[in-house]
C-alpha cells in the first residue's frame, strides 16, 4: 500500500480547505451553479436523480483497512450506509448533502483519500489489475508506476482541460484482469524476445455510444519512457483531439479518425522532443515512490495446508467456495480470496458500512490490513493464510459477501442505472437482481460455468455492456424501458465487442432471454468444459437469436 | 448544456418545473407563489408553453435554492392528484425502485 507523505497530506488537505470555501460560496449565493458546477465536478461531486453523488478514487484498487473503515463512517455518518464500488475502482455515495461534503472530504483526507480527478475533461482514477502484486503469472507489480503516473497528473496544469476525460488502466499478467482494451490508454509490460521487460502501448479504446478496442502503438517501450511516452500522448490528444462536439470529444474518435498510424506518427514526434529531457525515469525518484508502498511481512508456509483439505472435505459449501472465490497466490501458503459483493437479489457493487467495517477488521485479521476493489465490483483480500480460509469463510458468509458465484452468471456487472443516475434511460440494478434470482441454484450457475452478465442503463456504458459475454443495453422507446442484448464481448486479453442479437426487448422479458440464452448454450455447447464465450464464438449468435425470438 | 431558456419547450399536457434542492440535492417542485416544494401536488401545474416558460424563468431565476430547472410532465388523477407523467420523474419522486442495501437484510 502506498503511505502518503507530507506533501500528498498537504495537497489533499488544501483541496478539502478549497472546496470547502466553495462550497460556503455557493450556499452563500455568491457563486451561481454555472460557476460552481466545474469546481465540484473536479472534486467528484455530481448532482444524480436524488441528491449530490460523491466519487472517491481508489488508486490502482488498493485500500487499507483503516481507508475502508473511513468509507464505512462517511457511508454512515454522511450517506444512507452504503456505498457503491465502480467498474473503475471508485466508490460512489448516493446520497450526500451539500453543506457536509466538505467535513466528508476533510475524513476521507485523514486517511489519504479523495474525489479529485474523478470527474472532469482530465486523467481520471488509474486503474489495474485487483491482483497486482499477488498473482502468479504477473511480471511486476506496476503500482508504483501507476503511482508515479497518477502523482505526474494530478493537478497538472495541461491535462486539466483536456477535450474529454481520459482513462488509464495498466496491466502486467498474461490474464488480463483490467480490461486493458476498453481504456483510452492501456500499458500492457510483457516481456521481448531478449527477456527485457517493457510497454505495449494501447491507444484509443473505449465503450459508450461509439465502441473501439483499443490499438497498439507502440509495441514495446522502455520503462525509464513511460512517463515521457504518456506526456507525448496527452499532448497530442490536446492538440488534435475535438472539443467541438461532445460526442466525438473522447481520443478513440481521433484516433480512429485520424488513423492510428498518422496517430503514432505524431505521438512519436512529440516524444522525440521530450524523451530524454526531464521526463525520463529516473530510478532514484521511482525508487523513492516505490519506498513509501509497504509490503506483507509473509510468513513460510507451505501449500494446501492439511486442515484446509479436512474442511473441504467435511463442507460442500465451503468446498464450492474455495473452488469459486479462491486463487492462487504468489507466495505458497497464501491465497487471494474474492468477496462477492453480488448476493441473491441484492445490488451489484453495494456494500453497507457494517460489511465494511467488517471487511476492514477480516482484513486486519487475515490480510495484513489490505483489500482490493475489482472493475467487476468484487473486493478482494490479497494475502490470506490458506490454512485461515475455513475462519475466514465462516466470517465472510455471516457478512453476506460469500456467494460462490465469483465470475458466474450471477456475478454481473452493472451500472446504477434510473434507479439513481441522471444520464440513465432505463433501470439496471432490478434487472440484474431478477437474473441473480432466476439462476440461484449454484449446480445451474456452476454447470453454465464462466459468463459475464454486464448491464448499463444507457449508451455511456458505465456497466461495460459491449464486453459482456451477455452484454444488455437499457433504451427508452416511447417512454418504456427496452433492452438490448448482445452476445460475445470479453474485456479480458482477447477483447471483443459483443454482437447485438436482435430487436431490443421489453424491461419485463430480459431476465426470459438471459434464461432463453442460458438454455440455448447448454443444448449447443460440444462438451462441459466449452465456455459459454466459446460457444458463441464457435456458432456465433444465430442459433442464439433464433432461440431467442422464435418465442416472442 | 444549453440554458432551459433557450430550449423549446413542447406542451402537450399538465407540466410542472421541477429541480434538485442547492443544499441537498433533493427533488423539488416550483410552486405558484415562487417557492419550493418537495410534495408534488402542492406544485403549480401549466397546461400550455407560455404559462410554462414563465414557471421555468422564475425557476432559473431562484439558482440560490434549486438547480437545473426543467418542465416535467405529470399526470392528473381522477381525483385531482398530481403524478409524475414518465418513469424518470416517477423515481426521482419515489426513490429508487429497489430495496436499498440497508433493507435488504444484510
Amino acid at each position: 500500500m502506498y503511505v502518503y507523505d507530507a506533501f500528498d497530506r498537504t495537497l489533499v488537505a488544501e483541496r478539502v480547505a478549497e472546496f470547502r470555501d466553495q462550497v460556503a460560496r455557493r450556499l452563500s449565493g455568491e457563486l451561481t451553479e454555472e460557476e460552481f458546477k466545474p469546481l465540484r465536478l473536479m472534486n467528484g461531486v455530481y448532482l444524480q436523480l436524488h441528491a449530490y453523488m460523491l466519487r472517491i478514487a481508489i488508486p490502482y484498487g488498493t485500500l487499507s483497512s483503516a481507508q475502508l473503515r473511513m468509507l464505512a463512517h462517511v457511508a454512515r455518518r454522511y450517506d444512507r450506509g452504503y456505498g457503491h464500488f465502480t467498474t473503475r475502482q471508485n466508490i460512489q455515495f448516493h446520497w450526500i448533502k451539500l453543506d457536509e461534503l466538505p467535513d466528508a472530504m476533510a475524513d476521507l483526507a485523514s486517511v489519504g483519500m479523495h474525489g479529485m480527478q474523478t470527474s472532469g475533461n482530465c486523467v481520471r482514477n488509474i486503474t489495474t489489475d485487483q491482483w497486482a502484486g499477488v498473482a502468479p503469472d504477473e511480471i511486476e507489480d506496476l503500482r508504483v508506476l501507476a503511482e508515479v503516473i497518477r502523482q505526474h497528473v494530478t493537478l497538472h496544469p495541461e491535462f486539466t482541460f483536456m477535450p474529454r476525460k481520459f482513462k488509464i488502466a495498466v496491466g502486467a499478467s498474461a490474464h488480463d484482469r483490467a480490461a486493458l482494451r476498453v481504456h483510452d490508454l492501456a500499458l500492457r509490460l510483457h516481456r521481448n524476445g531478449a527477456g527485457e521487460t517493457g510497454f505495449e502501448v494501447m491507444i484509443g479504446g473505449g465503450l459508450g455510444r461509439t465502441p473501439f478496442l483499443a490499438k497498439t502503438i507502440k509495441p514495446f517501450l522502455h520503462k525509464r519512457d513511460v512517463l515521457s511516452y504518456v506526456e507525448a500522448i496527452l499532448r497530442t490528444y490536446n492538440q488534435f483531439g475535438r472539443r467541438d462536439n461532445i460526442y466525438k470529444a473522447r481520443i478513440k474518435i481521433l484516433v480512429h479518425e485520424l488513423g492510428v498510424e498518422a496517430f503514432a506518427k505524431e505521438v512519436e514526434a512529440e516524444w522525440q522532443s521530450i524523451k530524454d529531457g526531464a521526463l525520463a525515469l529516473d530510478p532514484a525518484v521511482v525508487a523513492e515512490i516505490a519506498s513509501r508502498f509497504r509490503y506483507p511481512a509473509y510468513e513460510r508456509l507451505n501449500d494446501s495446508p492439511p486442515e484446509l483439505a479436512a474442511a473441504r472435505r467435511a463442507d460442500r459449501r465451503f468446498d464450492a467456495w474455495i473452488g469459486n472465490a479462491v486463487a492462487n497466490h504468489k507466495v505458497p501458503g497464501y491465497a487471494i480470496v474474492t468477496l462477492s459483493l453480488k448476493p441473491e437479489g441484492g445490488t451489484p457493487g453495494d456494500a453497507t458500512a457494517e460489511q465494511m467495517d467488517a471487511i476492514a477488521a477480516l482484513a486486519d485479521r487475515y490480510s495484513f490490513g489490505e483489500i482490493r476493489v475489482g472493475h467487476e465490483q468484487n473486493l478482494v483480500l490479497p494475502h490470506v493464510a490458506q490454512g485461515d480460509l475455513p475462519a475466514l469463510w465462516c466470517e465472510l458468509d455471516a457478512i453476506g459477501v460469500a456467494t460462490a458465484n465469483v465470475g458466474l452468471i450471477s456475478d454481473i456487472i452493472s451500472c446504477p442505472g434510473l434507479d439513481y443516475c441522471s444520464l440513465a434511460n432505463a433501470r439496471s440494478i432490478p434487472i440484474a437482481q431478477e437474473i441473480t434470482r432466476r439462476f440461484r441454484n449454484a449446480d445451474l450457475a456452476h454447470d453454465l460455468g464462466r459468463l459475464h452478465v454486464n448491464i448499463s442503463g444507457c449508451i455511456n456504458a458505465c456497466g461495460h455492456h459491449h464486453v459482456g459475454h451477455i452484454g444488455i443495453l437499457g433504451v427508452e422507446k416511447n417512454g418504456e424501458e427496452f433492452y438490448q442484448i448482445t452476445l460475445g464481448g470479453k474485456a479480458d486479453e482477447d477483447a471483443k465487442l459483443g454482437t447485438l442479437i436482435g430487436p431490443a426487448v421489453p424491461y419485463a422479458q430480459v431476465a426470459d432471454v438471459v434464461e432463453d440464452i442460458a438454455a440455448a448454450y447448454l443444448e449447443l455447447r460440444q462438451r462441459p468444459d466449452e465456455l459459454f464465450i466459446e460457444t458463441v464464438k464457435r456458432t456465433g449468435v444465430e442459433p442464439f437469436r433464433e432461440r431467442v425470438y422464435a418465442a416472442r | 448544456m444549453t440554458s432551459p431558456l433557450e430550449q423549446k419547450i413542447k406542451v402537450i399536457g399538465p407540466v410542472v418545473v421541477t429541480a434538485n434542492r442547492v443544499g441537498d440535492g433533493a427533488v423539488v417542485y416550483r410552486r405558484a407563489d415562487g417557492g419550493w416544494t418537495t410534495d408534488l401536488d402542492n406544485a403549480a401545474v401549466a397546461t400550455n408553453a407560455a404559462a410554462a416558460h414563465e414557471l421555468i424563468e422564475a425557476a432559473v431565476a431562484d439558482d440560490l435554492r434549486a438547480v437545473g430547472p426543467y418542465v416535467a410532465p405529470v399526470k392528473l388523477t381522477a381525483g385531482g392528484q398530481l403524478r409524475p407523467g414518465n418513469l424518470r420523474e416517477l423515481i426521482r419522486l419515489g426513490g429508487p425502485t429497489i430495496d436499498l442495501p440497508v433493507t435488504f437484510g444484510i
